[in-house]
């Protein structure tokens, strides 16, 4: 069991929980995840762990409530346990000193980009952000992104804050004015990532994307998370979740994440039919 | 029992099991054959001849004295029955279900020359479910501690084994699970209809019961490596990962929508019960046609699994004849009855999908068996021209497992083969790295569940060794 130690609403269905879970906390590192599973009935659940270094033995992790069991979790407290996490998983961000790092965060995106951010720091690059939103209000970590950026960038689609447009265009302006720029580490929707690895493949930008497909188990046992890469089937759990984004197939793993779409409809009118928190006659 | 006198009278067939009918059991996941009755047990025991040589003690790899736990069945003493089996044999009522003892025990008991052999496997069911469900399962008295602590790396039945030998013996045992279920292959693997979870529960329970600490969601290689176990002054670790990685078949069009592992598939149903979604969160598709590839007993649990999810047909696609289907020939009925088909001599060479890359159709080739290859059985050869489509919503791969490559990568220094299987010393399962043992299917490659718990065994000594001389 893993108290939750902390509960943070960052945005609307947004929120930041620290767990205990020291032994994990002891052995993390930036670009890893932990799967979780809030109960008996749950599902096991990838996120990336947010920090990377509470001494206090807990891992922070951000989470969106996008279904059945990201709302779920979004709907426990302080004080409530989590019956499994399961961690560090993945391999960590590989970190040495490139020169410029460009690191791209979409959406809830920024928040795995954070750690890897201040990692790529601390082994002495230069670190140029660029965060983008729908809107203002779903912007999230400005100030913590500042903080370790060398340059920040804040877009927003719909323009009520920082540059109107997306993080993809400021890219772009970027390379086009010849930036030097060593490499591009993005993570956010699927769709963003395709679209930084099609701004940065002409210019041959080595650009890292961090995949977020469907898992099970996360140890590399299932094969639910695989996708092509550079034509070979690789386990996102184990393999990953980083890859070279100029030789990922975005239009399998978009598809393969869909591949629920029915059955997480159904189990979401569900939840919402039975308000309340779950409780459960064991038979 | 003068072994003479009933031998005249001796039935030349077993004592059949009464079993959920076909039609029936298709629409759940109850266990389908449901035991002896206690009379029917001592019926079965009384079979046995009682051989002065017992031929069954040589065909079981843990070497269990099949003759003494029988007798003590047909003189109706179920309970010291069930202790003799757990002399030699820490899980009877798995390996009594599991067990592939047409090929073991059943296969040289001599009385199976004339007729049936002695049901050996359903006898050892028999007396460690009456234990069971008796409520009598009686915790051994554990020796004074030896101060010594050691590690288990994974808590399928190799782990399982050495952790029970090991508290047995006095030294203190943690086993670290990378799941939240301990079991390994018993929990994710083999289905509820031939392996109740409530079974494998019962005996890790047992374990706990015993003083056996049990930390699950601990993936060593991740969460800790083997070094950082030692250097919690743990003195010897047992490796019993498993073959948990799946095999694919690299063809096209395999990462569609509906293609699984058989891993996968079953995972979801089974450990996380995605048979009873949406009260459990996993889902899995609900196929209306669905092709598993492979006729192992994996891909036989994979489309048994399947047929009791609704679809309108379950069809098993395999590129040898029916002599060559490595499953159990039980397994292989048990489907037939439900209504499985088979579709051989056929391999698959690329999966088909739709413009939402869901899977649609496979299109496969007929095969012929030409010239036997390495393994004695006819290699089958591909029939040019002969492709065909079978259509299908999902498929579920099921051609075999490789080694997962956590435990060997973190620990650079342990010998391997080039397949990622761990190299170990076969008398003792020492591995070339001192105070590491290892054995089950990370040794063996994906082999059965007595094998496993048979290594765990002869670990287990020679790590009790190890422990009490300190030489390696
Ligand atoms: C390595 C990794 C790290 C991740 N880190 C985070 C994180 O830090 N914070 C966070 O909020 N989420 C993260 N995710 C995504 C998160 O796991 C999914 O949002 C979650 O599984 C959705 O579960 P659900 O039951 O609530 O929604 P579902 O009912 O399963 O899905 C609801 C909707 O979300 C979409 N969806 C489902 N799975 C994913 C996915 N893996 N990625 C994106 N969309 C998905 C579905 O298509 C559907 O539209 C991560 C995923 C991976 C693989
Ligand atoms: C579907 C299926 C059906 C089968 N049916 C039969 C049958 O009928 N009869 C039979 O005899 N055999 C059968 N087998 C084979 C049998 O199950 C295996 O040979 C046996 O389980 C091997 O035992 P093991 O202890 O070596 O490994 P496993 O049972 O695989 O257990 C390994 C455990 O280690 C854990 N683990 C893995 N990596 C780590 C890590 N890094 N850290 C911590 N823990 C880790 C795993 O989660 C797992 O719990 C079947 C196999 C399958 C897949
Ligand atoms: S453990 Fe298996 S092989 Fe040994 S006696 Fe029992 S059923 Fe037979
Ligand atoms: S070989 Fe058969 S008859 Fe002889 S002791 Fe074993 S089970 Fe009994
Ligand atoms: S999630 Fe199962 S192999 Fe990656």
């Amino acid at each position: 069991m893993y108290e939750i130690a902390e509960k943070i609403e960052l945005s609307h269905g947004v929120y930041i929980f620290k767990i205990k879970a020291p032994g994990i906390a002891r052995k993390r590192k930036a670009g890893q995840f932990v799967m979780i599973r809030t109960d008996e009935h749950g599902e096991r659940v990838p996120f990336t762990i947010m920090d990377p270094c509470n001494d206090d033995g807990t891992i922070t992790i951000l989470v969106q409530e996008v279904g059945k069991s990201t709302s779920i979790l979004c709907g426990m407290n302080k004080g409530d346990f989590i019956l499994d996490a399961v961690g560090p998983l993945g391999h960590p961000t590989h970190i040495e000193k490139y020169g410029t790092v460009v690191c791209v965060g979409g959406g809830i995106g920024t928040a795995p980009v954070l750690p890897i951010a201040k990692a790529m720091k601390a082994g002495g690059n230069k670190i140029v952000s660029i965060i983008g939103a729908r809107t203002h209000g779903l912007v999230i970590l400005e100030k913590e992104m500042g903080e370790v950026s060398d340059e920040l960038h804040v877009t927003t689609d719909d323009g009520s804050y920082g540059h109107h447009g997306f993080v993809t265009e400021v890219l772009q302006k970027f390379l086009d004015e010849g930036v030097q720029i060593d490499l591009v580490l993005a993570v956010g929707p699927l769709p963003m990532m395709r679209a930084v690895c099609d701004v940065t493949k002409p210019f041959k930008v080595h650009t890292l994307v961090s995949l977020n497909p469907i898992m099970v188990d996360g140890t590399g046992m299932c094969g639910a998370c695989r996708v092509t890469v550079g034509d070979k089937t690789r386990f996102v759990c184990v393999d990953g979740p980083e890859f070279d984004g100029h030789e990922v197939d975005f239009d399998e793993i978009i598809k393969r994440n869909r591949t629920y779409f029915k059955e997480e409809k159904r189990a979401m009118e569900e939840l919402t039919y039975h308000e309340g928190p779950r409780c459960y006659e064991e038979g | 029992m003068d072994p003479k006198d009933k031998k005249k009278k001796l039935s030349p067939t077993k004592m059949a099991m009464p079993e959920q009918p076909a039609a029936e059991r298709v629409h759940n996941f109850y266990e389908v054959p449901m035991g002896y009755t206690p009379e029917m047990a001592m019926e079965e025991a009384k079979r046995c001849i009682q051989c002065k040589k017992p031929l069954c003690v040589g065909g079981c790899p843990v070497n269990i004295d099949i003759p003494w736990f029988i007798k003590y069945i047909a003189e109706g003493k179920f309970l010291e029955a069930a202790h003799k089996l757990k002399e030699t044999n820490g899980l009877p009522a798995v390996c009594g279900r599991v067990c592939p003892q047409e090929d073991q025990c059943e296969k040289v008991c001599i009385i199976g020359k004339k007729g049936d052999p002695v049901s050996i496997g359903r006898l050892e069911r028999f007396a460690a479910d009456f234990e069971r469900e008796h409520g009598e399962v009686a915790v051994p008295v554990i020796p004074t501690s030896t101060g010594k602590k050691i590690a288990v790396v994974g808590a399928g039945p190799a782990g399982l084994t050495v952790a029970g030998d090991m508290i047995k013996k006095g030294h203190k045992v943690t086993v670290f699970e990378a799941l939240h279920a301990p079991g390994g292959v018993l929990v994710y693997g083999i289905p509820e209809f031939r392996l109740p979870k409530k079974i494998v529960e019962a005996e890790v329970d047992y374990l706990k019961r015993m003083g056996v600490d049990l930390q699950l969601n601990a993936v060593i290689g991740k969460f800790e490596t083997i070094d950082e176990i030692f250097a919690d002054g743990y003195e010897a670790v047992f490796v019993a990962t498993g073959a948990g990685a799946p095999k694919l078949m690299n063809i096209p069009g395999e990462n569609l929508v509906g293609v699984y592992s058989a891993n996968e598939y079953l995972t979801r149903v089974n450990l996380m019960k995605a048979y009873q979604f949406p009260d459990y969160d996993t889902p899995v598709l609900l196929g209306r046609r669905m092709v598993v590839i492979g006729a192992g007993n994996t891909a036989m649990d994979a489309a048994r699994t399947a047929l009791r999810l609704g679809p309108e047909e379950v069809t098993i696609v395999y590129r040898r004849s029916r002599e060559e289907m490595p499953a159990r020939a039980e397994e292989i009925h048990h489907g037939e009855e439900e209504g499985l088909k088979f579709q051989l001599l056929t391999n698959p060479v690329r999966f088909i999908g739709d413009r939402d890359g869901k899977l649609t159709a496979i299109e496969c080739v007929q095969m012929e068996l030409g010239e036997p290859d390495e393994s004695g059985r006819r290699r089958p050869v591909a029939i040019a021209g002969s492709e065909f489509t079978i259509e299908c919503d999902v498929a579920i791969i099921s051609v075999g497992n490789d080694v997962n490559p956590l435990i060997p990568h973190s620990t650079p220094d342990m010998r391997i083969t080039k397949w990622g299987t761990i190299i170990i010393d076969q008398d003792t399962g020492r591995t070339n790295k001192r105070g590491v043992f290892a054995g089950g299917d990370i040794v063996r490659g994906g082999a059965t569940v007595i094998l496993a718990m048979g290594d765990g065994r002869r670990a287990a000594n020679s790590m009790h060794e190890f422990l009490e001389t300190g030489e390696w």
